[in-house]
């Protein structure tokens, strides 16, 4: 109930995109364009071991012989590859070694961005921060990782890509592409050649994180992609909750973020991954924003391994995102949260693959697209079993909410069973937010907006519900914000 | 309280009620009972102020103040309550979290402070009782899977909630077994008073038996062509509508 209320007071107390400013800091950045010596700079800027390089090389000669996909129901302007920056990192005038050393303009935004970056101030319950361990990503690097001390000492490793690939890397080597792999597609192979920073985790065997582990990712340069890279381990019965949040200046320029996300469970081990993506979404004529082409994949590689996906995407220009599980161990389980919401003429094409290739495999999809505005929002899954995946199960919800009527919302689902034993459903609908029900509201005194807020509210209630309690509040306000004057 | 003076709407560019003058006193209440098609729901929406209900001549004051020139939700502040002929559902949203919402947005219409959850808790609790409303039903998302009594009963139970100063109940009986008929209507009448008003629209005089209307109307054809006392009511119940169908 506080959350409604809260969401009411969102809306009226806010206007646009919140996250829009510029942070006005010296940066440090590679030449535009792209070629091998840009790999060889992002690799020698980071200090990387030969194998890192000669396995972003690989990636860059093999990406030089892709195309770009075009079979998602997405519309953007060719890109130029050869007009952005991929690296660009705050100038350090010092070696960081505490927050003390950072710039205070990079902490004075992520105040403002409300994420808690000194540990003492999370400790002390300031204005009641949640206990998150975070890693900050500031445009080609991380900034600050917090709590690392406290994780160590049960064992958890969590900090930046950049330092896993030079502290432990015998993990990165025996883990890093082998759920995504470097050829898998266009953008994934761009990023594995480029990948600047993003978060690196490991649980060791038999250990719940005895926190919640976040990542906040922020696009500040102009012209500027970002490639991060992320990877997530939970050894065998090892559990983690891990939050990842997204914001970025308002500019007239597309910029691209290409990032890979991989996750391995081994034997009895759950992930439950979450993620609030609000990049800067473009103007209401739709010009600028984020181009969000992201690849997320887990490997349910053990028996009895979990992998649950939450995500609320409410931002970027375009969106190009399957959060897929591979659920190979016996008896494994994939699940699949996800609320997209557009608006003005934003456009996604999202969903998730789920492969069952073990025995009894269990996999559950839950899918609320909203629509509004000019926006275009596709469902694309794709459920398969394999033909050793006996005992198979899937559960698909598509439920899509249309609110005028100049926006489109598509359900595109592939299913392919190569087993006479596997048992899929799916269930989808597609309403319009209707006029009845907002008389009905607006009669019981609730004004346009609060009403759509909160029928819309209702109708993504089931996924919020999947969220950390932090996020769903914060989640359940940007639903708010993002749908404001999509009526009357 | 509530005065109509010579309405007329039109919906979809068809002529409604041409020409309807009717006034409810405070403290009142008023039925309004009709052949099918008469216009009675349109009366209703058109002072609730549903988009579509086009007002195109005529006044419509409740203590003074000109609703037509109102937004519905500014209408519901003012205290003027329908109770829909067919209440809607709200899927994911609970009952308690749709009132309360509610009942803040017309409090702060108001310029009223929010009313606190332990308050809002016990006044719902207080109501429920009353009107046989189980903890069940105001958890549950609001009249998702309700039978069509029970959300008459959730319409009722809002009302007593919401307390407002005019209700307009549409059709409040239909749906409704005899059994939960003595109930909501008890309820109902526990919300009369001397400032408020009411405008009970029926068909039947069975609803009448149970809410005692100070007087009836009978609309035709878009206007009232007769009022009385509860005898009239008697009277359509036994002849029937036929003998206005020529001043329709």
């Amino acid at each position: 109930m506080p959350a409604v209320k809260e969401t009411i007071e969102t809306v009226e107390s806010l206007a646009e995109y919140e996250h829009g400013f510029i942070t006005d800091i010296e940066m440090e950045m590679a030449p535009k364009g792209l070629n091998t010596d840009i790999v060889r700079y992002i690799s020698a800027k980071k200090g990387e071991p030969d194998w890192m390089l000669e396995w972003r090389l690989a990636a860059y000669q093999r990406w030089l012989t892709m195309q770009e996909p075009s079979w998602a129901m997405v519309n953007y302007p060719t890109i130029d590859f050869q007009d952005s920056y991929y690296y660009a990192a705050p100038k350090a005038k010092v070696e960081l070694n505490s927050l003390d050393d950072l710039d205070p303009e990079i902490l004075e935004t992520y105040k403002k961005l409300g994420i808690p970056l000194r540990e003492q101030e999370v400790l002390a319950g300031v204005k009641g921060a949640p206990r998150i361990a975070v890693d900050a990503v500031f445009d080609s690097v991380s900034v600050a990782t917090t709590f690392r001390e406290e994780l160590a000492k049960s064992g958890v490793i969590f900090c930046s890509m950049s330092e896993s690939i030079k502290e432990y890397p015998d993990l990165v080597r025996q883990y890093l592409g082998t759920v995504v792999p470097v050829s898998d597609n266009f953008y994934a192979t761009l990023n594995s050649a480029v990948f600047s920073d993003g978060t690196f985790v490991y649980i060791p065997p038999g250990v719940r994180c005895p926190m919640e582990l976040s990542t906040y990712f922020r696009i500040n340069a102009a012209d500027t992609g970002q490639f991060e890279r992320t990877l997530i381990i939970a050894d065998k019965g090892a559990y983690v909750s891990y939050l990842e949040g997204c914001t970025a200046p308002m500019r007239d320029e597309n910029q691209l973020h290409a990032a890979v996300v991989e996750l391995v469970a081994l034997d009895d081990a759950e992930i439950k991954y979450s993620t609030v993506q609000n990049w800067y979404p473009g103007d209401k004529n739709g010009v600028g924003g984020i181009y969000n082409f992201v690849t997320k994949r887990a490997d349910c590689r053990g028996v009895r391994s979990k992998v649950s996906w939450t995500q609320v995407e409410t931002g970027s220009a375009v969106t190009w995102k399957y959060p897929s599980c591979i659920l190979r161990g016996d008896e494994s389980q994939g699940a699949f949260y996800s609320i997209a919401i557009t608006n003005g003429h934003q456009q996604a094409d999202t969903g998730t693959k789920m492969i069952h290739l073990g025995k009894n495999t269990r996999s559950r999809i839950v899918s609320k697209g909203i629509s509004a505005g000019k926006s275009n929002n596709t469902y694309r899954g794709l459920v398969s079993a394999h033909a050793k995946a006996k005992g198979a199960r899937n559960f698909t919800q598509c439920d899509s909410l249309l609110i005028g009527d100049q926006c489109g919302a598509h359900t595109v689902p592939y299913v392919e069973a190569k087993t006479p034993y596997a048992t899929f459903e799916h269930e989808a609908t597609t309403t319009r937010l209707s006029e009845d029900q907002l008389f009905y509201c607006r009669q019981r005194g609730l004004p346009t907006e609060d009403a759509v807020a909160l029928l819309v509210n209702g109708f993504v209630r089931e996924v919020l519900q999947e969220l950390p309690m932090e996020f769903a509040v914060e989640a359940q306000k940007l639903v708010a914000i993002s749908l404001e004057g999509s009526v009357g | 309280m509530l005065n109509i003076n010579n309405l007329h709407v039109e919906v979809g560019g068809t002529s409604i009620i041409k020409g309807l003058t009717l006034c409810v006193p405070a403290g009142e209440v008023h039925a309004i009972m009709g052949p099918n098609g008469a216009g009675k729901s349109t009366l209703s929406y058109a002072l609730t102020g549903r988009e579509g209900y086009e007002v195109v001549g005529g006044t419509a004051t409740l203590n003074g103040d000109d609703l037509l020139e109102l937004a519905p939700e500014e209408r519901a502040a003012k205290g003027l309550f329908l109770s829909f002929q067919y209440p809607l559902e709200i899927p994911g949203v609970p009952t308690l979290t749709f009132l309360r919402t509610a009942l803040n947005a017309q409090r702060k219409a108001r310029g009223e402070g929010e009313i606190s959850v332990p308050d809002f808790m016990k006044l719902s609790r207080d109501v429920a009782k009353k009107l046989g409303v189980t903890p069940d039903m105001m958890k549950r998302p609001l009249n998702v899977g309700f039978s069509g009594g029970e959300k008459k009963r959730m319409e009722i139970y809002q009302m007593a909630l919401l307390d407002p100063r005019f209700m307009i109940l549409d059709e409040t009986d239909s749906g409704l077994d005899i059994d939960a008929l003595k109930v909501v209507s008890e309820g109902v009448n526990a919300l009369r008073g001397p400032d408020k008003g009411m405008l009970v629209i029926t068909h039947y005089q069975r609803l009448l038996d149970h809410i005692k209307p100070d007087r009836v109307h009978v609309l035709a054809g878009g206007r009232i062509v007769d009022s009385g006392g509860p005898e009239l009511a008697l009277a359509l119940e036994a002849d029937g509508y036929d003998r206005y169908k020529e001043a329709a």
